[in-house]
């Protein structure tokens, strides 16, 4: 923390004139109606950080991006709740059912499922990200192919799931017979990986709020996903996103889907327990 | 693919031929803080090749964490470690070999990348490609460019 607040102190000493520095104090109001949590008190568990406030990656956006995220006909993200909701209705595989035929309507059925998730299953006795629950259901309730982990189709259903906690805090447990898998994520955040030897942490718990090249650093948090990104124009996963980032510090990623990239979900989503669920959102 | 490969066999023994005369990266020999007394190549460093490296993202992409008033013709200089002007009056040359050779050397647990270093990574991967890659990796710049850059940071002079 000190080291941070000296780096910070240097940093406006030597550069005047980035006012950029640090995140905006906007307030994300979507559609003129649903007020979103994009900073809160930070849960319990990272007094040891030394960070007090957590905030949605929202804050680190340019304005032009920002309202994007504030009105659904200007999200480009709404556009894959649409198809996600035609698949939800589409008859697939042997048992010849679509989510619809046992779970109705999402507004009804799916309604804070988003919030808690990556989630402790009782019967398959392990911690379940949002896509696995959707490939177990395709697999064993529908008969059907899974969905790729990280494909388009994918990233349609969790958009359509993920809109019915809009607003909702993210409230995932870590406790119980999740903690080992919670503790698991967090060992891997702090390791340093790669030829560059950088962790998350290094960028997303000490340097958040500086710029790294042309990129105003976040805290990283997932509560935004699957967020829509203006870079490679489509939604993207949150595995895709941390392999993207484990990649840039020049190391040889983990799988989507691999118990590793598992564990880490559930210790990134618990970073930001109390944010509301934005997904889908906007980022550069 | 045919001139790929013949050009990466030149690349290879060029690399090779240089050899000769450097000190490789688990050779290096880091002093109590850090420095490095002894050139890696015993050739005098290109103080202007060195700012080409600083400034280029795929080499040293120095910038990317540094600001540095010379450098200002590149854009987007990052905000996590100090300002380099000046380092030239802060650190000697054998500390600054040292420093971008293996930072970590100097400033323990510095987020400051080993530009030296060829193996004890975790997960080494193949450049950016995010498959495995195998020790020991090519160091992420050869010994004349630290020697280069270490040139240009010594003509970062305030007085
Ligand atoms: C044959 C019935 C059936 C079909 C078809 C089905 N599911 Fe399920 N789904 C279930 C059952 C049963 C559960 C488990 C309930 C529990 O364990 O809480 C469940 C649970 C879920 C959950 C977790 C809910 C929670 O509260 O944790 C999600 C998300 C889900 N299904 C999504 C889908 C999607 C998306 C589809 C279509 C691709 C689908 N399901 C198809 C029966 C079905
Ligand atoms: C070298 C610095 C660096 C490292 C190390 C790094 N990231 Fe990132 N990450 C970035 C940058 C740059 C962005 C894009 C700007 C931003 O949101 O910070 C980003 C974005 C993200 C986002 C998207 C945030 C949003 O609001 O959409 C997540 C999630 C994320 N990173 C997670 C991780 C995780 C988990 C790790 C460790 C496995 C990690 N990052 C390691 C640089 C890094
Ligand atoms: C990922 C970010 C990062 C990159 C890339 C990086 N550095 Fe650093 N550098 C730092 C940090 C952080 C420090 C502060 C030392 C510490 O860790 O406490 C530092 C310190 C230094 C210092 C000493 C600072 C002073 O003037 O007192 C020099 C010199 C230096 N770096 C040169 C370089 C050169 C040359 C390169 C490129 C070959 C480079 N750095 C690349 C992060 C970086």
């Amino acid at each position: 923390m000190k080291l941070k607040a000296l780096t910070a102190a240097a940093a406006l000493l030597v550069a005047p004139g980035l006012a950029l520095a640090g995140p905006d104090d906007d307030t994300l109001v979507i559609n003129g109606e649903t007020e979103m949590v994009t900073k809160t008190e930070a849960p319990a568990h990272m007094e040891e950080t030394g960070i007090s406030e957590i905030i949605s990656g929202w804050h680190f956006r340019s304005d032009e991006t920002q309202a994007l995220e504030m009105d659904d006909f200007d999200n480009p993200g709404m556009v894959f709740v649409d198809i996600g909701m035609e698949q939800w209705e589409t008859v697939e595989g042997s048992a010849e059912k679509s989510c619809a035929s046992c779970h109705d309507a999402p507004e009804d059925s799916m309604t804070g499922v988003r919030a808690v998730y990556p989630k402790w299953n009782e019967e398959a006795e392990e911690v379940r990200t949002l896509a696995q629950q959707i490939n177990a259901c395709r697999e064993d309730q529908m008969g059907a192919e899974p969905y790729g982990y990280t494909s388009g189709e994918m990233a349609n259903m969790e958009a359509l799931i993920s809109l019915q906690s809009r607003g909702m805090p993210v409230d995932v447990a870590i406790d119980g017979p999740a903690q080992s898998t919670w503790e698991a994520g967090k060992e891997l955040y702090y390791t340093r990986t790669g030829q560059l030897e950088l962790s998350c942490a290094n960028c997303h718990e000490n340097n958040y709020g500086n710029m790294i090249r042309a990129d105003h650093l976040s805290q990283g948090q997932i509560n935004g996903f699957p967020v829509y990104r203006l870079k490679n124009a489509k939604l993207n996963t949150v595995h895709a996103r941390f392999k993207g980032c484990v990649r840039d510090t020049r190391a040889e990623t983990y799988s989507p889907g691999s118990p590793e990239f598992v564990a880490l979900e559930l210790y990134v989503a618990s970073r930001g327990n109390g944010l509301s669920v934005e997904g889908p959102s906007v980022r550069n | 693919m045919r001139i790929l490969t013949a050009t990466c066999a030149a690349v290879l023994m060029t690399a090779v031929s240089a050899a000769a005369d450097e000190v490789a990266p688990d050779d290096v020999t880091f002093g109590e803080y850090g420095a490095v007394e002894t050139s890696l190549t015993g050739t005098e460093g290109d103080a202007e090749n060195g700012a080409m490296v600083m400034k280029t993202k795929s080499m040293g992409n120095c910038i990317s964490c540094h600001q540095v008033s010379a450098l200002s013709d590149a854009p987007f200089h990052g905000e996590i470690g100090p300002m380099l002007d000046g380092a030239g009056d802060r650190w000697s040359e054998a500390e600054l070999r040292g420093i971008v050779s293996n930072a970590k050397n100097t400033f323990p647990e510095s987020m400051m990348p080993a530009y030296y270093k060829s193996s004890g990574f975790i997960r080494p991967g193949d450049g950016f490609t995010g498959k495995a890659g195998e020790e020991p990796l090519p160091p992420l710049l050869s010994a004349q460019q630290i020697e280069d850059v270490v040139a240009f940071l010594m003509t970062q002079k305030e007085e």
